[in-house]
């Protein structure tokens, strides 16, 4: 059934391209170009979009005799077998083709997410939904689908660093920028009848209206926070400029990709953010320094505000007690030398002196950082 | 006679030359086009012409009918074309060059003007694209390249439009919408010089933020050291003398109880320590 269907859509559709002998000489159409199809069956021979001259396909009743096509009447006279009882084939032959022909052009399967725009010799009559439709066959009535659910996709720019797409910003710098823009048929007779290449005027509108947008933004809002900014105000522009042309298009969203500065600057870029680093290295720093002293402040004074507490309770005990413990730590270390005063030259240094004359053959090999003692 | 159109042969070629001249003389224009019927090349009949506002169905297109060998159609787009204009360079008023993409959107309303004066639309388009080039540099040549940076642009795009309408309506076009699709430097010196002052202002940034970094950094440590100060001010400024004492303490224990007995003391007998000492 499915292959059935889809053989009936396809030939459905090139006779939608206005040639009833479907395969004929001229091109039957090109898909449209760009953007995607929406995908499922629709009909890629949309209205010719050349715009020129040869572009047209009418369903002219001439193209039946230029083409000389197969099966027409008047054709096939000769070399076919007789029926037994001497009467030709050929009246049979030929109602049998016009039967296919008219099964063949004037049913019509609507897909769930398609309108079908049906044309009365050229002129729009009617669109119908989606389900099993009926029309005159084919060059009285043509059917063309259009997947009117499909959200299409048109990237502009890409977000690769060799291919640039440059924007100017309000303060004269440059960026890079690719983006997507997502839209959607709104209004199947207007997209079909209105406009010459409704991608052409697709993507025309959003360069423009990105353009116009990003010249009022600056680049530090353009490259960070502005984006969302700038695509709301891109996906307004643009359906005002495709409103006007009649496009019956909407446009969905724009969704920026990419919008860093070009290539050739981006190391400058990037020292700024180095920089940024920096002085954030520069400010920890100094804060852990500020903790480490007012903690050392705060741990002596405590420590001393305690000592203090105890020697306010008894100040001369303390103070003797304290005098004499740090005495015995200072000078049970030392030498000593107690010298009465004013009979006795002192040598100095005795002690040490005389230590070192007797250590030093030995240690001088093996340790000598030890003789360096006393330069402190 | 009677033999004659029985003859199945007769009735086939009497048919056919029905049907070619049926199909000689019936023309289908779609919706999208417009039709002249030409009588010798001359125009005589208008078909399917553009109205504003008419709605689709309710339009002239259709069955066309003509005189076979006299008269020929001649179709002609109906719906809104488009011309891309080629990159110009436009200078200007402060002596900076400027790539510009233009293009404008524009409609056949006149098939009758249009097949007398220029005949196609190539030929029409070809001329469009010219007047829109030159009409972009005259207007866009007497602003300064902010202006053209700037919203401003939408004033500048009017007055493009209002020129290349007067233009266009002696082809019997309507230009619709016209706008500037982009606007760069030029490559080489232009762009590159662009570059470099990004470059710059980014250094300065830079060094604008290492700069306050360092200084923030000062200014933690500045105040740390105030509060310490304050702390040890609050606690010690209780009692100076005791302080003066304590920590004098404090002070031997570090310079002398460091290392392993090399500094020497010469006591003598008066000092405070040997008070008890010497008995008195």
């Amino acid at each position: 059934m499915t292959i059935f269907s889809s053989a009936f859509s396809r030939i459905g559709s090139l006779m939608a391209a206005g040639n009833p002998w479907g395969g004929g000489s001229s091109d039957g159409g090109k898909p449209s170009g760009g953007g995607s199809n929406g995908g499922g069956p629709s009909n890629p021979w949309q209205p010719s979009g050349s715009g020129g001259s040869d572009g047209r396909k009418s369903g002219s009743i001439e193209d039946l005799f230029r083409k000389g096509g197969s099966g027409g009447p008047g054709g096939g006279f000769s070399g076919l077998p007789k029926r037994p009882n001497g009467k030709s084939y050929i009246p049979w032959i030929l109602v049998l083709v016009v039967l296919i022909w008219i099964g063949m052009t004037s049913i019509w399967r609507v897909d769930a997410r398609e309108q079908g725009v049906v044309k009365f010799l050229g002129s729009y009559s009617r669109t119908v939904g989606p389900g099993i439709n009926f029309t005159l066959p084919s060059p009285i009535e043509t059917m063309e689908k259009v997947d009117t659910q499909a959200i299409r996709e048109m990237p502009i720019g890409t977000p690769s660093a060799d291919d640039e797409n440059f924007v100017l910003t309000s303060d004269q710098n440059i960026i890079d920028m690719a983006y997507e823009v997502r839209w959607q048929i709104r209004d199947p007779e207007q997209y079909l009848f209105q406009l010459d290449s409704p991608e052409d005027a697709i993507r025309d509108a959003a360069e423009s209206a990105m353009r116009a947008v990003i010249a009022n933004f600056s680049l530090d809002d353009a490259i960070g926070p502005g984006r969302s900014d700038i695509e709301a105000q891109v996906r307004t522009r643009m359906q005002t400029i495709l409103d006007d042309y009649g496009a019956g298009i909407t446009v969905q969203g724009i969704a920026i990709r990419q919008s860093d500065p070009p290539q050739a600057v981006n190391e400058a870029f990037k020292e700024v953010n180095v920089a940024q680093q920096d002085a954030e290295t520069a400010k920890n720093n100094a804060r852990a320094y500020a903790r480490q002293i007012i903690e050392t402040a705060e741990g002596q004074t405590s420590r001393f505000d305690q000592v203090y507490e105890q020697y306010r309770l008894a100040p001369e005990v303390t103070r003797q007690r304290l005098y004499y413990e740090t005495m015995e730590r200072v000078l049970g270390k030392v030498d000593k030398t107690i010298v009465e005063t004013g009979n006795v030259t002192p040598y100095l240094p005795l002690p040490e002196l005389r230590r070192r004359a007797e250590t030093a053959p030995e240690i001088v090999a093996d340790e000598p950082q030890v003789v360096t003692g006393a330069s402190r | 006679m009677n033999g004659r159109l029985a003859n199945p042969m007769f009735l086939g070629v009497a048919a056919v030359v029905t049907l070619i001249l049926v199909a000689l003389s019936v023309s289908v224009v779609q919706e999208t086009e417009q039709a002249l019927i030409l009588r010798y090349g001359e125009p005589v009949r208008k078909v399917n012409v553009y109205e504003p506002n008419e709605a689709f169905g309710t339009t002239g297109a259709g069955i066309a009918f003509r005189i076979p060998f006299v008269e020929q159609i001649q179709y002609i787009d109906k719906r809104v074309l488009n011309v891309q204009m080629e990159r110009q360079e436009v200078l200007s008023t402060d002596k900076l060059r400027l790539q510009v993409d233009a293009f404008a959107r524009f409609r056949i309303t006149n098939p009758l003007q249009m097949y007398r004066s220029i005949r196609t639309e190539d030929a029409l388009r070809t001329q469009l694209r010219t007047i829109l080039g030159s009409s972009l540099r005259n207007e866009l040549g007497k602003r300064s390249f902010a202006t053209l940076l700037s919203p401003e642009r939408g004033q500048v795009m009017e007055n493009i439009q209002t020129a290349l309408n007067v233009q266009a309506r002696k082809y019997g076009a309507e230009i619709i919408d016209v706008r500037i699709k982009r606007a760069d430097l030029p490559e080489g010196t232009p762009l590159e010089s662009a570059f470099s002052r990004m470059r710059s202002e980014r250094q300065q940034e830079a060094t604008a933020i290492r700069a306050e970094g360092n200084k923030d950094a000062q200014v933690i440590r500045g105040q740390a050291e105030a509060e310490s100060a304050r702390i040890y001010a609050e606690s010690y400024g209780k009692d100076p003398g005791f302080y003066d004492f304590y920590r004098a303490m404090q002070s031997y224990e570090q310079t002398f109880n460091r290392g392993d007995g090399e500094a020497s003391v010469v006591l003598s007998p008066d000092s405070e320590y040997l008070r008890q000492f010497r008995g008195r």
